[in-house]
């Protein structure tokens, strides 16, 4: 077992190092600059939403609202109160926490449909909130944020963001895959497979649940909180229902059950716009095709996909996920 | 995928090297080789595309024309425009694309408030000119150094409808406003402006985005004692039905509509319950009404001639704001005598007299917008058109 997980996480995870090490070679100016750090703040949302979907096996059409009141959360304390960043940042993260908490006992005693639902007027009421809120929030205009300082030192340069992002993505990947190892991330892993068999098996499945829900949403809080400030703009477009929609897609495309899948499905959706926008009224088009294609071809998403295609004898435990497909 | 982008990205970064060195080598002479660039985000697609759509369409027309033409200055235009699907974000994204790859001289767009603020910021950093085709009155004020913008803003519409009321002799008004971003900042604006303009509100009320009847704000209204005319700030489908719950309730004060609903399309939503409804607008939703004399005739019959002759479609003001942007942007670069970024921003400044499908543009360093309340004409919807108020 041990030996089985030792490949994605060291390897994995040095593999990304030096992906994120190594990319600024190519970046020649700040646009792609930009477009790395939007990559890696939604990888990280994605890294999270993944332990829920992939893992957990609970669907979530909310979780735009929870990056949505992380980013207005650090934007408000901020840029009205004039709260240090930082504490803005780990006050919205601490109020986010604590929604997903409360909220998430009830929820998720639902299940299919019904929870798709309920995460779903969650993010609904958080984003109606936001809109009409205008005093507070800007309404649908949106408000600008300031920029991230910690003590005098204020982060400006995208450069310098590329690594902040760069780290925390890291460090996200591997509290993700330390989880998914650990007995409460085989926990998760079995109540995706059967909650009543998991149950039986002592497995408290509400708990299991309720934690997962809320890392996934301190995750999309955080990243959320610094894309505020990196932007040093925010609208309530963030945190709409596509929004979540959009998440969701980027996990399933890079690969459920698979944290470097939800990195790649991230990259994918986030470059993939800016490439094909030399398309023009075709942009759209293509795009679909290329979704659907992925889907048709590579229906457990990119990475697991390939990872078999390269590797049929070996099949890592892990990756083996009846119904999950059914999740999505 | 990251391959791709990182071989992308080493080209690019011998590109720019080898730009740096011939930079330094000469740099006047090759800047004025190439072709005048100008970037465009707009909202092509996405909800507010209504306002992108016939921009960019605009854009794209008469920049073709100017180039057959022979172009500015001796150097062709060369125009790139990306769609942001109407999100703030993308807007940045590629505006920032705009700036640092695409190095174009000056920019265009941001549809809207929403997808123009976030690019201001960039424009000032770049010291790059940025005209935006947004509403509201925040763009401009407090006025920033790069940026202009050359719709009319919320707070004109405002004034203009109390100057109406007050020679009709209303005073007491009742505001019902919906849930966008256009109505909310209008309605902001509207409370600013009312008691400088010796106007009272009465009433305030709100409808939510997808609502489709407005009965119970209404009836609030009606049972408000003293409404002496009715003002509704909104946009899309929200202001055809409230006139039509307006006329069903029996309602017989004056209603105001706002530019925000400056399209046949209201007309043909709200049907006959339009008739008598006021708005301000620009002069080219009535121009083949305008008198001979009319100084903006010529522009406003001009461009609706060929805007209709290309796309077959009937042009809105939404268009109208985005030829002034380019044509501003072409005065200024004939008059600055260069491309310089600079210097194109300090003729835009100095703009004097440009007649335009929004009106008069006088800009001045403490005024980057450049037009009176004369720019709006009253309208009244008579035999389901548009007519002007004498």
């Amino acid at each position: 077992m041990r030996q089985n997980f030792a490949s994605p996480r060291v390897g994995g995870m040095v593999a990304l190092a030096l992906v994120i090490a190594l990319l600024p070679v190519g970046l020649s100016n700040n646009y792609f600059y930009d477009v790395a750090i939007l990559v890696g703040l939604n990888a990280i949302v994605c890294v999270g939403l993944n332990l829920l979907i992939g893992y957990a096996g609970q669907i979530s059409l909310g979780h735009a609202g929870f990056y949505g009141l992380g980013a207005y959360g650090s934007a408000i304390l901020s840029s009205r109160y004039g709260w240090p960043p930082l504490l803005s940042m780990l006050s919205a993260t601490l109020v986010v926490a604590a929604l997903a908490f409360v909220v998430g006992r009830p929820i998720l005693r639902l299940k299919g449909h019904y929870l798709a639902m309920a995460t779903l007027g969650l993010g609904v009421i958080i984003f109606m909130v936001i809109a009409t809120e205008d005093k507070l929030t800007g309404g649908p205009d949106g408000m600008s944020v300031v920029a991230f300082k910690i003590g005098s030192f204020a982060l400006r340069e995208a450069q310098l963001w590329y690594w902040v992002v760069g780290a925390l993505l890291l460090a996200a990947v591997w509290l993700a895959l330390n989880l998914i190892d650990s007995p409460a991330g085989r926990a998760l892993r079995a109540l995706h497979g059967s909650e009543v068999g998991a149950e039986v098996l002592g497995i408290d499945a509400a708990r299991h649940k309720l934690m997962v829900f809320v890392i996934s949403a301190v995750f999309a809080s955080v990243a959320g909180s610094l894309n505020a400030h990196f932007s040093g703009f925010i609208t309530p477009s963030k945190v709409t229902f596509l929004h979540s929609i959009e998440l969701v897609t980027m996990v399933v495309f890079g690969g459920m059950a698979s944290t470097f899948g939800a990195v790649v499905g991230a990259a994918a959706l986030t470059v993939l716009p800016q490439f094909l926008t030399v398309l023009k009224d075709y942009e759209m088009m293509v795009f679909g095709a290329l979704m659907m294609g992925t889907m048709i071809f590579m229906p457990r998403g990119v990475v697991p996909s390939l990872a078999r295609l390269f590797a049929p004898r070996r099949r890592p435990e892990g990756e083996r996920k009846p119904g999950s497909e059914g999740a999505a | 995928m990251m391959s791709t982008l990182a071989r992308y990205g080493i080209t690019r970064g011998l590109a720019a090297t080898t730009a740096v060195f011939l930079a330094c080598a000469g740099a006047a002479f090759a800047q004025g080789q190439g072709p005048i660039k100008i970037g465009s985000v707009l909202s092509i697609t996405g909800a507010a595309s209504f306002l992108g759509d016939p921009e960019a369409k605009t854009i794209e027309f008469y920049v073709e024309k100017i180039n057959a033409a022979g172009g500015v200055l001796g150097r062709k235009l060369q125009l790139i425009t990306y769609d942001d699907g109407s999100d703030a974000e993308k807007a940045r994204t590629f505006s920032k694309r705009l700036i640092e790859q695409d190095k174009v001289d000056v920019l265009l767009g941001g549809s809207s408030t929403g997808t123009s603020m976030p690019v201001m910021p960039l424009a000032a950093e770049a010291q790059i000119p940025f005209i935006s085709f947004g509403g509201a009155v925040g763009i401009i004020e407090p006025v920033q150094k790069w940026v202009f913008k050359t719709p009319h803003t919320d707070r004109m519409a405002c004034e203009k409808i109390f100057v109406d009321m007050q020679s009709r002799k209303l005073t007491r008004l009742a505001l019902i406003s919906g849930a966008g971003g256009f109505d909310k900042s209008m309605r902001t604006e509207c409370l600013n402006v009312a008691k400088k303009s010796g106007v009272e509100v009465i009433a305030d009320e709100n409808y939510g985005a997808g609502d489709t009847d407005m009965t119970a704000q209404l009836t609030k209204i009606k049972n408000t004692a003293g409404v002496q005319a009715v003002l509704n700030a909104g946009f899309g489908p929200g202001p055809a039905i409230v006139t039509r719950n307006f006329r069903q309730l029996g309602m017989t004060v004056p209603l105001y509509q706002s530019h925000g609903v400056g399209s046949k399309e209201f007309i043909k939503l709200a049907g006959a319950a339009a008739e008598g409804v006021r708005l301000p607008a620009a002069a080219l939703l009535v121009a083949k009404d305008l008198p001979a004399k009319d100084p903006q005739r010529a522009v406003v019959v001009n461009y609706t001639r060929e805007y209709e002759a290309k796309f077959k479609s009937e042009v809105s003001t939404f268009g109208g704001h985005a030829y002034d942007g380019l044509m501003l942007v072409v005065g200024a670069l004939k008059s600055a005598k260069s491309s310089d970024k600079a210097k194109v921003r300090d003729a835009l400044e100095n703009t004097k007299g440009y007649m335009g499908t929004g009106g008069v543009v006088n800009m001045s360093p403490t005024d980057h917008l450049g037009l009176d309340l004369s720019a709006f004409r009253m309208l009244e919807v008579k035999g389901g058109n548009w007519t002007l108020v004498k």
